[in-house]
């Protein structure tokens, strides 16, 4: 618990009011960040010896199409000395789905940044060859956004009263 | 007028040197699976090499979102289908943790036996396909037949055997019958032998050694920025497993060791894995052995599908019955990560519920994806034959690469 309180004070006390949203009820504690200062809170969390998040778990996106900021990236930060995990999220508008990259301080970060682009078209700045991963290149929506749907709309064999949906 | 072969690219400053261009994949035999690598090549020396992934990429993600819980398990199949249970009881798990579900021991030391299983089957192809890789397939028939026993234990538990669909959320559909369990103390007095023999093959073989040491090495510090988890990162000398830093489904209960290795290369992999083998064989039978007493699932009427008689005879196990089916079952609002220890390390499971029937969001932590990344860097410099021992050894799993 001491764990939990520290790390949120700590970055509240650097950022200030770059830190948004913190929670430490559920099982990983999570902060919400301001997606223009994401680069430097990370860079904060890996290398200083407060910290020391030197492991990046997992890069992925979200979409709510009812927020203000539609578009999220969510990270995961694991601490491999002290075995601490952190979660760091992110969010951005439709307009300008800009994130900075994380590929200076994490290789890892690659792949998973290209991605969170494939599927939710967030442009990570300053990646080194940002271009779809799993799609196929000339495909020209984000397939995980929330507008898309799973099927074809315009099926009439499958209507989907008769199956309680 | 000359045909200018496209293949060739000329050097930038040494114009009478050219390289050239060759296409390792998709459907390459030497690679286990579907991987696209482009290789620049000087001679027989890897210059770089450009990967394509994604040819069997089957958007899991996107219908995870579109099903309810209990119908999203078949698709964590076809994930690391080398070890399938493994993601099936992950996801169960992961779903109790939302829940706020706890499984009773007797659940929990059935699952570590499945579990274990799981990575045995994983590790004998692995290591067996370094053997096929660099010459030797007697070992790889050899092993072939006790995954081959071990598949037969999956069917007489769950009734398939590559994708298995085992387990269900709040424990298991029925208890190991005691046909799964002969078969189980079977396995495990005859396994030993077999692995024995197959070391006795390969480890200390002159041959398979200089085929394999100091090839496609990684050091601990690049490992942890690629994000690697699992025997490779343990291979390069990092005692992370997640069976011990996060313990779940009560494996603090036992006593086993985390090997690990020096140089990263793929004689360490290789050694990491052997040496898993056995730690596996140890944790299934002290599994076994001390097997509590109990009921193989939890009492959660809610999530739980009652036994087909009382459904058959009872109004209230009727309206559960129908609830769970058509996914209209109660799950809190929230997020989880849960990671169990994979096949080849760290998979995690993140899920968004927003309170409904299916998953806001679910995001599936593949450790092949995140470690095949680095594949380019590792064999950077060294011959092609190399490169497919190192990428054999890394045990890229098409299915999880692609998700």
């Amino acid at each position: 618990m001491e764990d939990k309180q520290n790390i949120l004070t700590l970055l509240k006390n650097k950022f200030g009011k770059k830190i948004i949203k913190t929670d430490d009820t559920g099982d990983i504690i999570t902060a919400t960040v301001d997606s223009l200062s994401l680069f430097s809170i990370i860079e904060y969390l890996k290398d200083d010896p407060d910290t020391g998040y030197n492991f990046l778990t997992d890069i992925c996106g979200i979409h709510y199409p009812e927020y203000e900021l539609p578009l999220g990236v969510i990270y995961h930060l694991h601490n491999l000395r002290e075995n601490r995990r952190v979660r760091i999220k992110t969010f951005v508008s439709l307009d300008r789905p800009e994130v900075a990259t994380l590929t200076p301080l994490f290789s890892s970060a690659n792949w998973m940044e290209r991605e969170t682009y494939d599927f939710y078209g967030i442009i990570f700045t300053g990646h080194p060859n940002l271009i779809r991963i799993l799609n196929v290149e000339y495909l020209d929506f984000f397939p995980m956004r929330k507008e898309y749907p799973l099927e074809d709309p315009t099926r009439e064999d499958k209507d989907n009263r008769y199956f309680g949906r | 007028m000359p045909v200018i072969d496209p293949h060739i690219i000329i050097h930038p400053e040494d114009t009478d040197k050219v390289y050239t261009t060759l296409n390792l994949g998709p459907t390459h035999p030497a690679t286990h699976g579907i991987f696209q690598n482009i290789l620049t090549m000087d001679g027989e020396i890897i210059i770089d090499a450009v990967q394509t992934v994604g040819y069997i990429h089957r958007a899991f993600e996107k219908i995870a979102e579109h099903r309810p819980y209990y119908q999203i398990k078949p698709l964590t199949d076809r994930m690391n289908y080398c070890s399938s249970p493994i993601n099936n009881l992950g996801w169960d798990m992961t779903v109790e943790k939302l829940l706020g579900i706890k499984t009773n021991k007797k659940i929990d030391y059935m699952r570590i036996i499945i579990m274990e299983l799981a990575r045995i089957t994983d590790h004998l192809i692995c290591n067996s396909v370094i053997g096929v890789d660099s010459g030797a397939l007697t070992g790889f028939t050899y092993v072939f037949q006790e995954r081959e026993a071990i598949y037969e234990i999956y069917e007489e538990m769950c009734g398939a055997r590559l994708t298995t669909n085992m387990g269900r959320i709040g424990g298991f559909e029925r208890e190991f019958s005691p046909l799964a369990i002969k078969k189980l103390r079977e396995l495990l007095k005859r396994l030993p032998k077999v692995l024995r023999e197959f070391e006795k093959l390969l480890m200390r073989n002159r041959i398979f050694m200089d085929r394999t040491i100091k090839v496609g090495p990684i050091s601990a510090e690049r490992a942890l920025n690629y994000g690697f988890t699992g025997p490779n990162l343990r291979a390069a000398g990092v005692d992370y497993d997640v069976r011990v830093m996060n313990p779940y489904s009560s494996y603090d209960d036992f006593d086993f060791i985390i090997p690990i290795g020096t140089q990263g290369d793929t004689y360490d992999r290789f050694c990491v894995r052997q040496e898993e083998l056995w730690q596996s064989i140890k944790l299934i039978e002290n599994a076994l052995e001390n097997m509590p007493e109990g009921k193989y699932h939890v009492d959660v009427p809610q999530i739980f599908l009652p036994p087909k008689e009382d459904v058959y005879s009872k109004m209230e196990a009727l309206i559960w019955h129908f609830k769970i089916v058509m996914g209209e079952i109660g799950v809190p609002a929230g997020e989880v990560y849960h990671a169990v220890e994979g096949g080849n390390g760290e998979l995690g499971f993140y899920l968004v519920s927003d309170g409904g029937r299916k998953p806001y969001r679910l995001h599936f932590r593949r450790p092949c994806f995140i470690y095949y990344q680095a594949f380019p860097e590792m064999i950077r410099g060294s011959v092609l034959s190399d490169a497919i021992l190192t990428m054999s050894s890394m045990n890229v799993i098409a299915g999880e690469l692609d998700a």
